[in-house]
């Protein structure tokens, strides 16, 4: 059961007022473990269901393995699926519910049964067989529905947050151990979920969906590095980005209410506000120089601390190692590397890929000659509240 | 200490409940049971002991066993059939439909009725002549029938009534079991390619069991209860033709003031709801799965 790929082309969903899918394109290459990443209500789940034809589509294609399914029944387009509430039947023996679609397409029992010991031994129910779901836990009644899934020999496997119902340390095994099945068993995955985490630790690609539209389909790596939109860079990591606004005054940038500029013109055609992204874990302290920010809180984690700062009205965390020692109140210098800084547009929230790499052509933070360093800036005092 | 005053508590809570139960229900019944042994009273002449002879009577009472085998008729049928109307209509009501609120309480009306009323509306449908049924038949050139007053037809007809009155109550308790399915198993057996008979058969019948057996006992029980419409419609006639188990121990009791023999009747009447009800769990038990 090689993988097959999937193709979704503008596809599109609408009940009555609402657009729950709108104009949704994007590719699932065969064999390869793809994510549908967004916040609750954002279409994810109605997309799943769309490729699944549990819903039908307003308009718009679905392609599997190169042949329009747009309008076919679930059962012939070349998928099994995982439901979040798992949809064991409860009267049923785990055997029973694993073998329920052989029998329903009349594969012979010898066959059956061969194939019902293989998918038990993988998963590790074959001591659960006779056993009904309600005596089961929440994981092994997960496994009986990947087992329900696999037992198809389907090449694409749709999955709808699978996860959601264990609890964290379960979620964390199970994780590593689909992907190692996914991976030997050659399949497409669908896999759709609103854990960021598990989405970059699971996926060969993620389409990140907002409001119904794809707002960036990308790989982990490019998610977290370029992130295309504002939505993707809060979305992404955690903490998320932090988003400073920086706004346009004499001929240079500064950060909102702060007094001091922040950067030298960038060039090229920009509108009247940006928004200056770096991640948490890309700021560090800066010996010399750097942007003066004034501590809020100190939220201690272990390993790091995360700080809570504020430059001008805008206010940003910083993931730096315990053995700084910082206290709320003070005035701390932070820089980040070449490369770590993100540019987006206001108006459009999409990403300046030119000037992102601009900025990080300019060394990132400010030197001297562009900000005055030697004392508190005025801002931290009196800044508005 | 503290137990005792706990003793007393509990006691005191479940007295007044004890004593309806017991003067209204178990003391009624310990007496039919005996007074069963007895001849009945009459004038000065007390009861006395006259062993098992009412139950002689019984076995030799023919109009006893013509009543008998009505209530076995009237049973065999409206509770095979009003079942499976109920779980007709509700499959029906369940799905998505126009003006599905409507519908079901179209359904359930009948429910909400008392018998007399519902046996009432029916007298109308009945009567021959100008009843709604012969007026149906006037049309295709049919000839009248007396549907309550012909033996043959008497029984069937009251039948009819309580399958009427039985099907949108036994409705209610199959759609809210249908309703507690949830849909995604409708889905996953769809992704499965199963047909929608066999999600029935594989699933949702087998998932309605508890429910089946709920409404099968209920309706067991009703079907020996439920007389009311009997008394409007065909007051057991003609020639005890519709009369059922429990009109015939009013009749003897309160039209002949047979009482004795009256409380042998009862004691049978108990005795074979008794049967059935046990009858009815032995064979569902292996069958029906709790959730």
């Amino acid at each position: 059961m090689k993988g097959v790929g999937i193709e979704v082309r503008a596809l599109t969903k609408r009940w009555e007022e609402t657009t729950a899918v709108d104009a949704v394109s994007f590719s699932a290459s065969a064999g390869q473990f793809t994510v549908l990443l967004g916040p609750s209500g954002c279409g994810k789940s109605t997309t799943l269901r769309l490729i699944a034809g549990l819903e039908e589509a307003s308009s718009g294609q679905i392609l599997i393995d190169g042949d329009d399914v747009t309008r076919q029944p679930p059962n012939k387009r070349k998928i099994s699926m995982v439901f979040q509430s798992y949809a064991l039947f409860p009267h049923l023996s785990v055997a029973e519910n694993i073998l329920f679609g052989l029998k329903v397409r009349r594969v012979p029992a010898r066959e059956q049964s061969d194939r019902l010991e293989k998918t038990a031994a993988l998963l590790g129910l074959s001591d659960l067989l006779k056993r009904r779901p309600s005596q089961l836990s929440g994981g092994q009644q997960q496994r009986v529905a990947l087992g329900r899934a696999i037992i198809a020999e389907k090449p694409i496997c749709l999955m709808d947050e699978p996860l959601s119902n264990l609890d964290a340390k379960l979620r964390h095994e199970m994780r590593i151990e689909l992907r190692a099945l996914q991976q030997k068993l050659g399949l497409t995955m669908v896999y759709v979920t609103h854990d960021q985490a598990e989405a970059i630790s699971m996926a060969d690609k993620i389409i990140v969906l907002n409001g119904g539209r794809v707002e960036q389909a990308a790989t982990p790596r490019a998610l977290y590095e370029t992130p295309a939109s504002l939505f993707a860079a809060r979305f992404i990591g955690t903490p998320p980005m932090n988003l400073l606004r920086l706004a346009r005054q004499d001929g240079g940038w500064m950060i909102a209410g702060d007094a001091a500029p922040f950067a030298k013109q960038f060039e090229g055609p920009l509108p009247d506000e940006l928004y200056f992204g770096v991640r948490p874990e890309d700021l560090s302290l800066a010996g010399e120089g750097g942007v003066p920010a004034v501590v809020e809180a100190v939220e201690y984690l272990g390993a790091d601390n995360m700080i809570d700062c504020r430059i001008g009205t805008e206010r940003l965390t910083a993931r730096l190692p315990h053995h700084f020692k910082i206290t709320p109140g003070e005035t701390i210098r932070l820089t980040w590397a070449p490369g770590a800084a993100h540019l987006f547009n206001a108006l459009t929230e999409e990403r300046l890929e030119e000037a992102s790499r601009l900025l990080a052509r300019s060394a990132g933070p400010p030197r001297d000659e562009t900000r005055e360093l030697s004392a508190p800036p005025a801002s931290a005092a009196q800044g508005p509240r | 200490m503290h137990r005792r005053m706990e003793w007393i508590y509990a006691w005191l809570l479940l007295t007044p409940a004890l004593i309806l139960l017991f003067a209204f229900t178990h003391y009624p019944a310990v007496t039919t049971f005996w007074a069963s042994f007895f001849s009945t009273p009459r004038g000065r002449r007390e009861a006395e002991f006259v062993g098992l002879e009412n139950y002689v009577t019984l076995l030799e009472d023919e109009t006893f066993w013509q009543v008998l085998v009505n209530n076995a008729w009237y049973a065999g049928i409206t509770i095979p059939v009003s079942i499976a109307l109920a779980l007709i209509m509700a499959l029906w009501v369940d799905g998505k439909l126009r003006g599905r609120s409507f519908i079901r309480m179209a359904y359930f009306a009948p429910t909400v009725l008392p018998l007399i009323a519902v046996a009432n509306i029916w007298m109308f449908f009945y009567t021959p002549g100008f009843g709604l049924i012969d007026q149906v038949r006037g049309l295709f050139g049919l000839g009248e029938v007396n549907w309550l007053g012909d033996p043959d037809l008497a029984l069937g007809s009251v039948i009819v009534v309580a399958i009427w009155k039985e099907a949108g109550f036994f409705m209610i308790f199959y759609l809210a079991a249908l309703q507690s399915i949830p849909p995604s198993l409708r889905e996953a057996a769809d992704i499965e390619g199963a047909s929608r008979w066999t999600y029935f058969r594989r699933i949702v019948f087998p998932l309605l069991m508890p429910t089946t057996l709920f409404v099968s006992i209920n309706a067991v029980i009703n079907s020996f209860r439920l007389v009311d419409h009997i008394f409007v419609m065909t007051n057991g006639g003609p020639d005890n033709a519709s009369s059922l188990l429990l009109f015939y121990i009013y009749e003897t009791a309160f039209q002949y003031w047979e009482t004795a023999y009256a409380s042998t009747l009862t004691v049978v009447l108990l005795l074979l709801l008794s049967l059935l009800a046990i009858g009815q769990f032995f064979f569902f038990d292996r069958k029906v799965h709790y959730r």
